[in-house]
């Protein structure tokens, strides 16, 4: 399957899904219709970018600059994240 | 404390079902209230649910699903969803949505609602409405989900699927992407309280459920990024029990009108044990310590064959009602199992279903 995601492509969170942080467990938390996720520490970071304005290219050029990583491997680990959060209804691509 | 005397931790709750009244304009023959239905008298009145929802937050719940019979036939419906958006808690109202009208759909997404649920029993209009026991039932739901999709509020039809509706499904998903559903249910019958009494009635053959199964699993493919669907299979083809509910008291609590704090929604069919009232103690207290949530919370409880069952902790046992209404032991194995003693009451329902009449016994 592919998991080619156009650089210029602007992520934007579903319907009806909201992105929070919860005092409670002291997490970030995914919640959408009948659905809940708790992403992992790297899918935060990309989720708290996901803003319905900045390109994916945006979020990878943040992410690289701030961990110091190749462009490419981040370019790739991001694209895979969001169409796997797209299949489940969580983001828009 | 579990069956063996240990207390079993546990972590903050993922979800509440708040199910506010038992009435209902329908009369759905698999309805999932118990057998013997609360008057209206005897329910919780807004203070108290609204305590309820307080307590929830500071407890860590994520998600509340108003809940009923029919949870717009409680007129204080929005003050309590206002309270959930306050406390940012997510807020699915579960609907037959025969009385929700331009007016209602306003002031719920005034007050902050999430998401919002609508039953179908069918997309033929007249076996909807007889399944339904509600005659003209079935465009006003249509009529509803319109207004829902107006509003720009997230959509969910939810079809539930038996022997007398299984071969339309093709048609019910088409009805989900006609009216802008971002997500649809399509749920076999589970077979507790009204849905085991007509089990006869209902139950789909192998070739049916087959046919359904193909159905969705197509149509998940072709809608990847359009609409979810959620599919729920019937235990009485299953090799292995469901996860009921997650795990007995491991994610959500369920409160009954008169506000029972239950954990889940079939608990009080089983015998000798006694639920808590949220008219008494908070959540929470019920929650950690209440012993009616901590008998089968975790593993130690468990017979064999499923102590030593590596899915242990995949399907917890299966469902304790369930197990108690086919088995008259609260603690079997969940006979939806195959290696529990018990499988072959399942084959045997289904043998007894075949050429079995038609005719419900309505939920009143």
């Amino acid at each position: 399957m592919s998991v080619t995601v156009e650089a210029d492509t602007v992520p934007r969170f579903g319907i009806g899904v909201k992105f929070r942080f919860d005092e409670v467990r002291g997490a970030w938390v995914v919640l959408a219709p009948e659905r809940l996720f708790l992403p992992d520490e790297q899918a935060v970071e990309i989720l708290k970018l996901v803003d319905g304005q900045r390109s994916l290219g945006a979020i990878v050029d943040d992410l690289a600059v701030r961990y110091q990583a190749p462009q490419e491997l981040i370019a790739t680990d991001v694209a895979v994240m969001l169409r796997d959060l797209a299949d489940k209804g969580v983001i828009r691509l | 404390m579990n069956g063996n005397g240990v207390r079993v931790s546990v972590e903050p709750p993922l979800g509440l079902l708040l199910e506010l009244t038992h009435r209902c304009p329908l009369q759905c023959p698999y309805c999932s209230n118990p057998l013997e239905l609360q008057k209206s008298g005897a329910e919780l009145d807004t203070d108290t649910w609204l305590r309820v929802l307080d307590e929830a937050a500071a407890l860590g719940v994520l998600q509340v699903h108003f809940s009923g019979g029919e949870p717009t036939a409680r007129k204080d419906l929005a003050a309590m969803v206002k309270r959930a958006a306050q406390h940012k808690m997510y807020s699915n109202l579960i609907t037959s949505a025969v009385l929700l009208d331009q007016r209602r759909v306003a002031e719920l997404a005034e007050a902050g609602i999430d998401h919002i649920q609508i039953s179908f029993q069918d997309v033929e209009p007249e076996n909807a409405d007889r399944i339904g026991g509600y005659a003209g039932g079935h465009l006003r739901k249509l009529a509803a989900a319109r207004l829902v999709q107006e509003a720009g509020l997230p959509l969910t039809l939810n079809f539930v699927v038996h022997r007398q509706n299984a071969e339309r499904v093709s048609q019910m998903i088409a009805m989900g992407l006609e009216l802008g559903a971002g997500r649809i249910e399509v749920a076999h019958v589970q077979y507790y309280g009204w849905g085991l009494v007509n089990r006869s009635a209902l139950l789909p053959s192998r070739e049916q459920l087959d046919a359904v199964t193909a159905e969705v699993e197509s149509a998940r493919l072709r809608l990847k990024g359009r609409m979810l669907i959620d599919y729920v299979v019937p235990d009485y083809y299953a090799l292995r029990p469901k996860a009921c509910m997650g795990g007995w008291a491991r994610r959500f609590i369920n409160i009954s009108p008169a506000g029972k704090a239950l954990p889940c929604h079939a608990a009080e069919t089983l015998p000798g044990l006694e639920f808590p009232s949220v008219r008494e103690q908070s959540l929470g207290a019920i929650w950690r310590d209440a012993p009616a949530f901590q008998r089968f919370r975790g593993t130690d409880w468990m017979p064999e064959p499923c102590q030593s069952c590596d899915k242990r902790e995949i399907d917890w046992g299966g469902c304790r009602c369930q197990a108690f209404a086919l088995t008259g032991n609260i603690s079997a194995t969940d006979p939806a199992c195959a290696l529990s003693p018990d499988h072959a009451v399942m084959a045997e329902a289904v043998k007894q279903s075949r050429g079995a009449s038609l005719g419900f016994v309505y939920r009143q």
